[in-house]
């Protein structure tokens, strides 16, 4: 069986210094994979160099056994919250229904059969009753949600996340656990960026500990070792044991 | 009004305000939300210098061929600043401001050249600075009428992808839009808009056209269609509203009284528009004071009346008082309270609460609980 996402060799730098250096990965299929570092560890620039947004210096990248841009509309992706404007006017429907755009191809409005799609990913995020609502009138998990909704209506076997869980409150956490839980039980294969490292082994099977280079990578209870998190930390991290 | 609108310049004048103001009020709406607004500022600066070699060059003052002179030196100072901003260090902002003096410095060079040529036909290039509506002719508004019409029809086919590639460029990519030629094409349509509006508005006052509409139309609305809708309009009617004052009252400049008209439309705008308008937040948050103020007293009733073993005891205003300074405020609330039939007055200045009045303060506290 072949990987869902596959990474070999991968290098990135921005001007001189190396933001990722000769990173491996493989997630197989139907996997929910964390990925885990500290500030500036590279764990955003990494999904984005699997997305085809930034160039890397080398390396190859495949999803599904073929380059991004074969497999684009099977994939999904959630950016930071942080990266867009949400002043912006637009509603919220509006928002998830720009998930759909690469497979409407141009020219081609969304008509009612997108919108059923739209609603129907808005209700697996419990974000209905908001689809009229303007974007600026939103909190921030409420936020988070309409970009996982948007990712959803992808309909995507892979999904690229990045923090989908930074700083949301609880209904939230648990409305897009509930969602990640779904996604793997329907075989998709997820990728997140997730800083909380107490609830990676509640929420995830595999965990990917990046410091610019791998540090380790497998299922979470092999490679949450105090040796691991240290080398990934740089020994500034205090590990408390749960007493279980 | 009717006898100017039988004039047959104005009539030409004003239907090339018109359709000035629509396109740049629908292409200023991208350019503001996408923070580009200083770019059309650029970009109808560094027009001049084209203008001018254009004129060396043909000779000519044919209005469609000084356009696409303006047109490539506005394209020509966006990729400027943009190769500025990626090859070196100096930030975005400062690579604008740069590239805008610069070319507007050559252009103006360039004027004072041809100005000083031995030749009768130059004069009149200098009304590109600040616009003169009133060389408008049939030819030019037939000319802004084809160039604003396929502005208008390209952003109405790839709607949605603008729109996309303005609130979220980097998602655009995901999809794997073409989105460095989506990029180039929305910036290609602004700088059109804005070299359809030199002739009208000027090289100096042209940025204030793609401004002033979007951000007085984002005033009204919180959607993109309706955004540009109210945009357009509000284009129109700061260019009928220019043409008519200047025409009306003698020796006012047609361009920048176009110009005021679309700012005051701002200024109101930004007063009273409902929900963002200064005004309406103002009355909004007076109302919501008022009945905040209106509970605590009901509750200061409610707390006093507790301390005896009757919820209806009355109390005097004296007492209260105490507590809210301003009599006459106390006063009117007290008033506004009975009104509702939660509070009445006793002999003598005293206030108690009534039966309801109990009620509303129970519901009250449980919701500040709650």
């Amino acid at each position: 069986m072949t990987n869902a996402v596959e990474v070999r060799d991968l290098t990135v730098a921005y001007r001189e210094s190396p933001v990722l250096w000769d990173i491996d990965l493989d997630a197989t299929p139907g996997v929910l994979m964390a990925i885990v570092g500290p500030n500036g560890a590279g764990k955003t620039t990494l999904i984005k160099a699997i997305l085809g947004l930034i160039k890397p210096a080398a390396g190859q990248i495949r999803i599904l056994n073929q380059p991004y841009k074969s497999v684009a509309s099977s994939v999904g992706y959630l950016p930071q919250r942080g990266s867009v404007d949400w002043d912006f006017p637009t509603s919220v429907l509006d928002v998830v229904l720009m998930g759909l755009y690469g497979r409407l191809g141009w020219i081609r409005r969304p008509g009612p059969k997108e919108r059923f799609l739209a609603m129907n990913a808005l209700e697996e995020v419990g974000m209905t009753a908001f689809a009229q609502r303007q974007i600026r009138q939103l909190s921030g998990g409420q936020q988070q949600r309409v970009f996982l909704a948007r990712a959803l209506v992808q309909n995507a076997e892979v999904y690229l996340m990045d923090e989908p869980l930074q700083g949301v409150d609880a209904t939230t956490e648990h409305a897009i656990v509930d969602v990640l839980q779904t996604l793997r039980s329907s075989g998709k294969t997820v990728l997140a960026v997730h800083h909380d490292l107490q609830t990676v082994s509640s929420y995830f099977d595999e965990a990917f500990l990046l410091n610019v280079r791998r540090i380790a990578s497998g299922p979470v209870s092999e490679v949450f070792t105090d040796q691991n998190l240290r080398t990934t930390y740089g020994g500034r991290i205090a590990i408390i044991k749960d007493p279980d | 009004m009717e006898q100017l609108l039988a004039d047959y310049t104005v009539r030409t004048v004003t239907l090339g305000t018109v359709i000035l103001g629509v396109v740049s009020g629908a292409l200023g709406t991208f350019a503001v939300l996408r923070r580009q607004s200083l770019l059309g500022d650029a970009i109808s600066h560094a027009a001049l210098p084209g203008i001018g070699i254009v004129f060396l060059l043909t000779g000519t003052k044919a209005s469609l061929i000084l356009m696409v002179g303006a047109g490539i030196a506005g394209w020509v100072a966006t990729t400027a600043i943009l190769l500025i901003t990626m090859t070196t260090r100096i930030k975005y902002d400062s690579a604008l401001g740069l590239t805008l003096s610069v070319f507007f410095g050559i252009g103006l060079i360039l004027l004072t050249f041809i100005q000083k040529l031995p030749n009768a036909n130059q004069s009149g290039l200098d009304s590109f600075l600040f616009g003169q509506a009133a060389s408008l002719v049939v030819a030019d508004v037939i000319t802004m009428t084809s160039l604003g019409g396929l502005v208008l029809m390209i952003l109405l086919l790839f709607w949605k992808e603008f729109k996309l590639l303005s609130f979220d460029p980097e998602f655009a990519r995901s999809l794997v839009l073409p989105v460095r030629w989506l990029d180039i094409s929305l910036t290609t349509l602004l700088v059109i808009t804005i070299v359809i509006g030199l002739q009208t508005v000027g090289v100096v006052l042209m940025s204030a056209m793609i401004i002033a509409p979007a951000a007085a139309a984002r005033q009204w609305t919180d959607s993109l269609g309706p955004m540009t809708f109210i945009a357009m309009a509000i284009g129109a009617l700061s260019g009928v509203g220019g043409v008519m004052l200047s025409t009306a009252t003698s020796n006012l400049p047609t361009g920048p009284t176009i110009v005021v008209c679309a700012g005051g439309i701002v200024v109101v705008s930004m007063l009273i528009a409902p929900r963002h308008g200064v005004v309406w937040r103002w009355i909004f948050r007076m109302i919501k004071n008022r009945k905040l103020q209106s509970e605590a007293v009901l509750l200061d009733l409610f707390e006093l009346a507790r301390k005896h073993d009757d919820l209806e005891y009355p109390h005097m205003e004296t007492a209260l008082r105490v507590i809210y300074p301003r009599a006459g405020t106390l006063y009117r609330q007290l008033r506004g309270l009975e009104g509702k039939g939660w509070v009445k007055m006793h002999q003598h200045g005293a206030w108690a609460l009534t039966p309801r009045g109990i009620q509303m303060c129970s519901e009250l506290l449980q919701k500040r609980i709650g």
